[in-house]
């Protein structure tokens, strides 16, 4: 080892700081998201809580897999059914995974499952400007414990449901 | 809006003529085998006037704690001490040293001038060679500026001593995280390699994901869900102003990293529910696909030289690590063992891939060559993803996630021997590190 024995002047500055900025989740009205809030009774058909509930507004999936079973194509037949007779209503198709996985990996897993209920019901007669995709990966997931029974609720994909709004 | 700005001015300085002419006995080669720790003594810094008491003090316990850290240094308690260090400048008493069995020696000065300048000297000897090794150096900075001056220092040890790079004058941006599993608040937060100096850069009203440091470390790539699609944001660092980076109507981009050069981002796209490898220059915007394929390729990152590109891909049924031209092409597999591999990152020096490896229902960090041999698994547990190198390629911190309803996220680090495994002091839960380069 060598060392040098002439002077170094080294500058640097460090500027930082912290912004904040409100958030913004566009402007659409989501209806059933979270659960709470959804509006309209149940006891209604036409209403964003009848879709939720009587409908079923998600479909689950087995592991590492985008694969719609007989009992999700069902549900979705219902939604699909749905949306053609209550077309003020557009959707944003939720992808979620369970925290068994990377994260990125969970991003593009949730994006397959929502784009397979995407695609149903779209072939269902759903017209497609009315669908929108997202995923959130492991995220957002619904059930917190760290197992088979919470993992099965999150393998998910729920269509939420916006008013008011064509694209 | 809050802002700081921070101007270090460090100043190197030779402060004594006699060179030492050859490494002696205190050396510590790093190797895979089992290393006992070197002891040290850093009696606490000379303080030169009555204002650097405290910052004398402080600096020399972060010197220590920074060598001492690393798994490869052991600190000799002040209570062992025969002599003491009343002045930085009269001869050493290597007998004393010697006796408690302190291989190396660390002195220090610390001045508090007028005006708020901050000088910091420092000599490291090799006891048992009864002389110096390297010379005497000087950093001078503002007040505010004392730990980076005290990472400096330890830095400056480390590489004598080790003959590799430092890597304790670097910075770490992590998302920071709040509250319940089901609800979690995510923003972005910056700090020191060692915890200290958080820094908040954005709020937390939107999911961040993943944030990487440009390789100065004065720019961020991360994923926003701002709008309410993931998305690829560009943040520079001195002004915490941003812009987005992909915005492309009905996909998602994700998974963004730099090219060594910088001029480059290497990001995953998805459309139609298929996720692929794209490339951006980030002046002008314009866009390449690398990848072509309806299977889910991402967490792309590129070699040191820029030629090649490592990434994930579910092409053969399971994650699996590849590597590519850095214009695309055909990819080769380089991972074949039992399990799924994600998260691959090219070390600095070129040689290693570190990924995170699920098998049997457990993660792992681990690293292998950059043709897939010499696997290596450095840690175990319910959750490990993510991993980032340290600058010289030492260290990899990584995300450490606990299972169950209460579980949380932390950063961890482990030296890539797998040894020295430690959490990373973080305020609250914390993922997704990306370790800076070291700073000038």
């Amino acid at each position: 080892m060598k060392f040098v024995a002439k002077a170094i002047f080294l500058t640097s500055i460090l500027g930082l700081a912290a912004c904040t900025d409100a958030g913004r989740f566009g402007d659409d009205v989501y209806l059933n998201g979270g659960g709470a809030g959804v509006a309209g009774s149940a006891d209604d058909p036409t209403s964003p809580l009848y879709f939720q509930q009587a409908v079923g507004d998600r479909v689950f999936f087995a592991v590492d897999q985008s694969t719609l079973s007989g009992d999700a194509q069902l549900t979705l037949d219902g939604q699909a059914e749905w949306m053609m007779t209550n077309t003020d209503y557009t959707a944003i198709i939720e992808g979620h995974a369970d925290e068994q996985g990377t994260r990125e990996y969970n991003l593009a897993l949730g994006a397959r499952r929502a784009n397979a209920v995407q695609e149903y019901l779209i072939s269902r007669g759903v017209a497609p400007n009315r669908l929108k995709v997202v995923s959130y990966g492991k995220e957002r997931p619904i059930e917190i414990c760290s197992q088979e029974a919470c993992y099965s609720k999150n393998r998910r994909a729920v269509t939420i449901l916006s008013a008011g709004l064509s694209s | 809006m809050m802002k700081r700005l921070l101007t270090l001015l460090a100043a190197l300085m030779a402060l004594s003529l006699p060179v030492s002419a050859q490494n002696g006995p205190l050396r510590i080669e790093i190797t895979e085998g089992v290393i006992e720790p070197l002891p040290f003594a850093a009696p606490g810094f000379v303080p030169e006037s009555g204002a650097a008491r405290q910052l004398a003090q402080d600096i020399a316990q972060v010197v220590a704690e920074d060598l001492a850290g690393t798994g490869l240094f052991r600190q000799i308690p002040d209570s062992a001490f025969i002599s003491q260090i009343s002045s930085f400048s009269s001869p050493v008493q290597f007998a004393d040293w010697k006796a408690i069995n302190a291989q190396a020696l660390i002195t220090g000065a610390v001045d508090l001038q007028a005006g708020g300048r901050l000088v910091v000297k420092f000599r490291l000897y090799d006891v048992f060679a009864g002389q110096e090794l390297g010379q005497g150096l000087q950093f001078a900075g503002t007040r505010d500026g004392w730990r980076r001056m005290a990472h400096k220092v330890a830095d400056a040890v480390y590489s004598r001593i080790t003959g590799e790079g430092g890597y304790f004058d670097s910075r770490v941006v992590y998302v920071s995280e709040t509250g319940p599993k089901s609800d979690r608040k995510k923003r972005l937060a910056i700090m020191d390699y060692d915890g200290a100096n958080v820094q908040y850069l954005t709020d937390s009203s939107s999911i961040v994901l993943a944030p990487r440091f440009s390789p100065t470390g004065d720019r961020i790539l991360y994923t926003s869900y701002e709008t309410g699609f993931p998305r690829i944001y560009l943040l520079d660092v001195a002004s915490v102003r941003r812009r987005v980076l992909e915005d492309q109507e009905g996909t998602m981009s994700f998974a963004p990293r730099f090219s060594p050069d910088g001029q480059t981002v290497v990001y995953s796209v998805t459309r139609g529910g298929n996720t692929d490898i794209f490339r951006m220059n980030v002046a002008t915007g314009q866009t390449k696909r690398l990848t072509s394929a309806p299977s889910i390729e991402t967490a792309p990152s590129f070699s040191p030289d820029g030629s090649q590109i490592v990434f994930e891909s579910d092409r053969s049924g399971t994650q699996q690590l590849y590597i590519m031209d850095a214009n695309g092409g055909e990819p080769r597999r380089i991972s074949f063992g039992k399990g799924r591999y994600g998260t691959p990152v090219w070390s600095p020096r070129g040689d290693m891939i570190a990924f995170t490896k699920q098998s049997k229902g457990r993660f792992h960090i681990g690293v292998m060559r950059t043709d897939g041999s010499e696997e290596r698994l450095l840690t175990a547990s319910f959750l490990d993803e993510g991993p980032t190198w340290s600058p010289n390629g030492r260290v990899i911190m990584f995300t450490r996630e606990t299972q169950g309803a209460g579980g949380e996220a932390s950063l961890y680090s482990v030296d890539i021997s797998g040894r020295n495994l430690k959490r990373v002091k973080t305020e609250g839960g914390a993922s997704d590190p990306s370790w800076s380069p070291l700073q000038n």
